[in-house]
């Protein structure tokens, strides 16, 4: 308990630490943003309504860098992250909402499909070495060599299409409205899945090579030989003693991989359009949109921390050495 | 003279296969006879895990067995030959009929599970009728008989020390109350008082539960205190085997000489110690007739050339112990199968 006290103030620490950095990266870089908006709507404001934009933005240049700190961290805390320039006025936080759904369901279900397959595919190729599943790892390794962007074009190229049944773009149909209809989530379905594939084949290998060598270094542990001698199942064996101990390094992978699935999910969104964070941080580094850039920055952060946090606690249940007494 | 409950006979262990294979194991014939403790002795390398390791089918790769047969008799039913189990039966009899505490039992323990948990999952795939009740009780009763009291059940291993842990691992051997129990060097990584405080409990129990140890070790003087018989082994060879009051006062070897010249007897007049001058052979190639030769003060023409036999000696009248040795009067006058 003690330990996950310490390691929660330490995620505390780092959160303001990384909080504070989101705040003073805009005001480090070059060019103003209100120069940019003001830029885009072609000299149709008025002098008073270009102030207000200043305020508004955070870049009051009459208030102090303390103040303006302070109003961040007000504004944080009440959910408040800024309107957006790209979409104005809507609010960050409304924007962030709209796609943290879309890039969780797709890159949260395919990163957790993912785990569950390259493990259980690395325990058997582990355990059993030199079967079928051995001479099935290069494959899976080459797979996962090609470079995400082009993998993705790849699929596009080759399985979406106007006539095909796999979208090349979007997250749903474009007439559709969003909510719990069937139409919609077979839509929502139907395109989330060349992108889940290609997630898939691109981080399956990871998994399985992890797990088949864990497995391969704890199958020569001497509790191994034990179990065996004892007479239990194999299975019994490679599950409660092979692979429950090969996949302590793996549960706080998934833990860490979790984490990046906000801030990993940039090109997968980038190559089918697809209307999640990922995207958004795209949109937002074209249009110099600051604010958004610093929603989706803090939910990348928060994300990292929350992952983190979670692999530390998995690690705490799985690993009773960590566990201490007290 | 006792039945025997588990019969090695001509028994080869080889790693790796074809003219690379390492013999580590040769044409070991040895006899474990109900209730008696048959110490294993001899050198770091002279293939006693290996045997231990082979008898169970243990092997880790590229160990194979490469001939010879393992006669096990149940206290009721007819002998079987643990070598032609197929693998169904031999998980069954693995652990209830011959349990083993490997060397190093330190490692023994899954690090990730309760001791109870691996001390009841052995019960539970055993004897799967027993209510989760029994199993609990019968764990708990079997490493109260090692001294682990009953509150440490729930504790994880690296919670243990490591003679508690070396306790656990013989509580476990003995929880289906196997007719043999196999010991690799149990102790070995524990300090001289704790070592004997241990192996007292094991003598004790062994009276209690009235079952068969092959205990191994390189420390002779601690098998001449604890065991019944003691076999000598050296690269990969018995060379001698004898009752264990005859081989600590008559040793017929050289190399049994040599070895119980190099401890200092707990007990009894004191012995100068010496080592055996030279290194244990080198199994990729090993010297031609007696395999110690070139290290024996004693050898002679013979000793080069021809693979002494083990035999009962023709000069002594002893038929209780049999040695593999040319020296005069420890020719077989027959050879003990
Ligand atoms: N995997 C292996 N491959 C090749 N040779 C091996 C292998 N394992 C053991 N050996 C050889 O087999 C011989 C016997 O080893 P073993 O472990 O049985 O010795 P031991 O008598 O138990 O020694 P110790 O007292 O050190 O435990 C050694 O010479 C060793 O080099
Ligand atoms: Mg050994």
């Amino acid at each position: 308990m003690k330990f996950l006290l310490q390691r929660l103030a330490f995620y505390v620490f780092t959160a303001w630490a990384a909080l504070t950095i989101n705040f003073f990266i805009p005001r480090l870089i070059p060019g103003d943003p209100v120069t940019s908006l003001i830029n885009k709507f072609q000299g149709q404001m008025s002098t008073e309504a270009i102030n207000s934009l200043y305020v508004l933005f955070g870049l009051d240049k009459n208030a102090s860098l303390w103040s303006q700190y302070v109003d961040y961290w007000g504004q944080v805390f009440h959910g408040d992250l800024g309107l957006s320039f790209t979409f104005f006025p809507t609010p960050v936080a409304d924007i962030l909402k709209q796609s943290l759904p879309w890039t969780i369901a797709l890159v949260g279900i395919t990163t957790f499909a993912s785990f569950m397959i390259g493990t259980s595919l690395g325990v058997v190729a582990g355990w059993r070495r030199g079967s079928i599943m051995d001479g099935l790892l290069p494959v899976t390794t080459f797979l996962s060599s090609i470079p995400y962007f082009w993998l993705g074009l790849l699929a596009i190229t080759l399985l979406a299409g106007p006539d095909s049944f796999f979208p090349s773009s979007g997250g749903y149909e474009p007439g559709l409205v969003p909510g719990w209809t069937g139409s919609f989530i077979g839509s929502a379905i139907q395109h989330s899945l060349l992108p889940a594939l290609t997630i898939l084949i691109s981080s399956v290998s990871g998994w399985i090579l992890t797990m088949r060598n864990m497995m391969v270094t704890v199958a020569s542990e001497d509790y191994i030989t034990v179990a065996h001698a004892k007479g239990l199942s194999e299975r019994r064996v490679m599950v409660s003693y092979a692979a429950r101990n090969a996949l302590l390094p793996n549960v706080s992978g998934f833990a860490l991989s979790l984490g990046f699935i906000v801030g990993g999910t940039l090109l997968v969104e980038i190559v089918f359009s697809y209307p999640g964070i990922g995207y958004n941080l795209f949109q937002a580094v074209g249009a110099k949109d600051y604010p958004l850039m610093q929603g989706v920055f803090l939910v990348i952060t928060l994300s990292v921390l929350v992952a983190n946090l979670l692999a530390d606690v998995a690690y705490l249940l799985l690993d009773p050495r960590t566990r201490k007494e007290g | 003279m006792k039945a025997p409950v588990l019969e090695i006979k001509n028994f080869h262990v080889d790693y790796g296969l074809g003219s690379e294979a390492v013999q580590a194991v040769r044409d070991v014939t040895l006899t474990l006879h109900r209730g008696e403790v048959l110490g294993l002795a001899g050198e770091s390398g002279s293939g006693k895990s290996t045997l231990a390791y082979g008898v169970t089918r243990l092997l880790p790769p590229p160990g194979v067995i490469s001939g010879g047969s393992v006669i096990y008799h149940p206290p009721n039913g007819d002998a079987y030959d643990v070598m032609a189990l197929t693998d169904a039966e031999l998980r069954k009899f693995r652990w209830a009929e011959t349990s083993i505490v490997f060397q190093g039992a330190m490692n023994s323990l899954n690090p990730v599970h309760k001791i109870s948990t691996q001390m009841i999952d052995v019960i539970k795939a055993h004897e799967p009728q027993l209510s989760p009740s029994a199993r609990v009780a019968r764990a708990q009763e079997m490493l109260k008989l090692v001294g682990i009291s009953a509150d440490r059940m729930d504790a994880y291993p690296h919670q243990l020390s490591g003679g508690m842990r070396q306790r656990v691992m013989i509580g476990m051997a003995l929880v289906l109350e196997p007719q043999v129990v196999i010991m690799d060097e149990p102790t070995t990584a524990l300090d001289v008082v704790m070592q004997r405080q241990i192996l007292a409990q094991l003598v004790e129990l062994r009276e209690r539960l009235g079952f068969s140890i092959l205990f191994i070790t390189h420390d002779l003087s601690l098998l001449v205190e604890f065991s019944d018989r003691i076999a000598i082994m050296y690269g990969g060879r018995i060379v001698e085997q004898a009752r264990s009051v005859d081989l600590y006062k008559d040793s017929l070897h050289p190399y049994s000489e040599g070895l119980l010249k190099s401890f200092p007897a707990l007990r009894g007049e004191r012995r100068e110690l010496a080592g055996i001058p030279g290194s244990p052979p080198d199994l990729r190639g090993m010297p031609s007739g007696c395999s110690f030769h070139p290290r024996c003060p004693q050898a002679f023409d013979r000793c080069s050339t021809e693979i002494p036999v083990l035999g009962i000696p023709a000069a002594r009248n002893y038929s209780n112990r049999s040695v593999a040795c040319w020296l005069p009067g420890r020719v077989p006058i027959s050879v003990e199968r």
